[in-house]
């Protein structure tokens, strides 16, 4: 029997019955779309979070303070003070980190802002004047400050464009003063409106320079985070090392495993996140693909019933000259392409209502989400569903290829 | 040599430990080109013996040779492939495919045949026209009276050109009239066409269309007559 006869017999069987045909892929088809729907938001959510950790150059290196956290609950050691001001000093010494283009030590926490009446929560940011070159930050009013205004302890300070907002409304705002703090400050510069990068919301921030920081907002002599930028992406293994050494000598240790800081690169960040959010999706679609299973089993279940109902044709069938396995063959086709048929539908589906998404997260959350349609999942799904056609429909066919053609030479 | 022979055939059912004969030692043969009506109450085992002669069942003790050549070592695809080939089935209750065509039904059997698929539309276009439906040739099978749909059978068992037609009470589930034709075209196909005809029925009368009758009971060969004088249906559908 050609192929195209046993898939145009199938069809012609699966045609007879329409209604139950489509009710026994639903099954199969939710399964799909469910999966089709993880993947493509799972790929949606690695882009965006991919997207914000490159706002950062791909030449930045953080060193943060304290162990490297072993865990979620493992969070006492990421409040350490073990960077102070002589660190900074070794690690800008030439001869000890050659490769090492710029450093910059940063300070950070949340402070209340006032201006006359307006009060307003934001993310005090202790940096210098190197903080525009390395997230790549340029006020969209007025000017950064300077080194000397950094070494000088200057009370200025440079405004998210949020902050100016709940601040100020529309009046002007470079000039005036802020109070944080207690201390008051003079808005030099405004930024655009930058979102998120990395881990900072750039509209929700106020930048002074960190010695301002440190001695009038935190009171800490410490640091939060050194931001380096390394001379060359091809030199970012080689400044992680020379940091790690000056600071062990720094700290006195030599026992890596005793390390109160740790040095943690954007590339290292991607890959973590990508393996956060690889994970998530996995787990997700797994739990999608147990739908499968119970769609599989329906399928199993109806066509069971179908062979049964369908014992005089097999018989038939039979008695004309079908061989079993042109029986097999046909029971089989019908299940797989009822499956198929669900794949599609299925990857439609999830391409469709994941492109909804990503319409709705666009245009009424103002979320920069972009779809990708899941190539992968696609295939997957579109294999996974016809092998499942095989697998659940092998039983049944064997049913079918197994029946007695004299049961159907019986009269009813 | 005759296209079917069988000697000392036995069939036994067994049914929850008891064996039940359903043939007993059953010797005879049949030559090409014959009408045989095979006759006897229901529970005879006249339709064991129908489907044991068709390859749909295998005799328990026994040999049943067809063409000369013994079918006990047959593998099931080749028992399927001679089906095919040589072999037609008309039965009671026709069986067709209810929501497929006349034409559709008709070219079941060659699905299972070698016969390349360009031939198939000419080939079943024919054996629609052979039983006079060809005005229904696109007519689905539940739309057609009982007399049509046995004449539609009547061409799938036609449309490969077997050389034997197993006829299980194809006037069982019938009117008197349409019985007739049915019993008409199976005589014309005989004495016109040579098929070896076998025929199961209750009836006499039906049985009387034959040449020869083999009166089965209680699983043995009660008598194997000659029909002296035979019916002709189309006497009778004339008159």
């Amino acid at each position: 029997m050609k192929t195209t006869h046993i898939l145009s017999t199938a069809i012609t069987g699966l045609s007879t019955h329409k209604s139950r045909s489509a009710l026994t892929i639903l099954g199969i088809v939710i399964g799909i779309t469910a999966i089709i729907l993880v993947m493509s938001l799972g790929e949606g959510a690695q882009n965006l979070i991919l997207s914000q950790i490159q706002g950062l150059g791909s030449k930045t290196i953080a060193i943060i303070p304290g162990r490297e956290p072993t865990g979620p609950t493992d969070a006492a050691q990421l409040f350490s003070d073990s960077l102070k001001e002589a660190d900074l000093v070794a690690l800008t010494r030439k001869e000890n980190v050659p490769t090492l283009g710029e450093i910059m030590p940063v300070v950070f926490g949340g402070e209340t802002s006032a201006y006359q009446s307006e009060t307003y929560r934001l993310t005090v940011f202790g940096g210098t004047e190197l903080i525009s070159k390395i997230f790549d930050l340029y006020p969209a009013e007025g000017i950064f400050f300077t080194e000397d205004e950094v070494r000088s302890r200057a009370d200025v300070v440079v405004i998210g464009a949020k902050v100016k907002k709940e601040l100020f409304g529309n009046r002007n705002a470079l000039g005036e003063r802020i109070r944080i703090k207690g201390k008051n400050f003079r808005v030099i510069g405004v930024l655009p409106e930058k979102g998120q990068v990395s881990f900072f919301n750039f509209d929700e921030i106020a930048i002074v320079p960190y010695t301002t920081a440190q001695q009038y907002i935190f009171g800490i002599k410490y640091f939060h985070r050194f931001i380096v930028e390394a001379s060359s992406e091809e030199t970012i293994a080689r400044t992680v090392r020379d940091i790690e050494i000056t600071l062990r000598n720094a700290h006195g240790t030599t026992d890596p495993a005793k390390d109160d800081f740790f040095v943690q690169t954007q590339a290292d960040l991607a890959s973590r996140l990508d393996a956060i959010t690889n994970v998530l999706t996995t787990f997700l679609a797994s739990i999608a693909a147990i739908s499968l299973l119970v769609g599989g089993i329906g399928i199993m279940n109806i066509m069971l019933v179908s062979v049964t109902e369908r014992t005089r044709e097999i018989g038939l069938r039979k008695a004309i000259g079908a061989t079993n396995r042109d029986i097999l063959m046909q029971f089989l086709a019908e299940a797989v392409i009822l499956t198929a048929i669900g794949g599609v539908v299925g990857v439609t589906l999830g391409a469709v209502f994941s492109f909804l998404i990503s319409v709705v997260l666009t245009t009424f959350v103002g979320i920069n989400w972009t779809f990708s349609f899941p190539v992968f999942g696609a295939l997957l799904g579109l294999s996974v569903a016809t092998a499942i056609g095989l697998v659940f429909g092998l039983y049944p066919a064997r049913q079918a290829a197994r029946k007695n053609p004299i049961d159907a030479l019986r009269y009813e | 040599m005759p296209l079917i022979e069988i000697e000392n055939l036995s069939k036994t059912y067994v049914n929850e430990g008891a064996p039940t004969p359903a043939l007993q030692n059953l010797t005879f043969s049949i030559a090409e080109g014959e009408f045989v009506a095979i006759m006897g109450p229901s529970g005879s085992g006249k339709s064991t013996l129908l489907h044991i002669l068709g390859f749909l069942d295998n005799p328990t003790e026994g040999l049943y040779r067809f063409e000369g050549k013994s079918m006990d070592d047959h593998p099931e695809s080749e028992l399927a492939h001679i089906r095919n080939k040589k072999m037609g089935f008309v039965f009671q209750s026709f069986n067709l495919l209810p929501h497929a065509t006349v034409l559709e039904n008709v070219k079941l059997p060659l699905l299972y045949s070698d016969v390349p698929d360009t031939r198939w539309e000419g080939m079943a276009k024919r054996a629609v026209e052979s039983v006079g439906l060809a005005h229904r040739m696109e007519h689905e099978a539940f739309q057609l009276s009982g007399g049509e749909k046995q004449r539609v059978a009547i061409a799938r068992a036609l449309v490969r050109e077997p050389q034997v037609i197993f006829a299980d009470e194809p006037t069982g589930n019938l009117d008197s009239k349409s019985g007739k034709v049915i019993m008409e075209i199976v005589q014309r196909l005989n004495e016109k066409e040579g098929k070896t005809i076998i025929l199961i029925t209750h009836e006499t009368y039906t049985a009387e269309h034959a040449h020869r009758i083999i009166r089965v009971r209680d699983g043995t060969v009660e008598s194997d007559t000659t029909v002296k004088t035979r019916h002709h249906a189309r006497d009778h559908f004339e008159k």
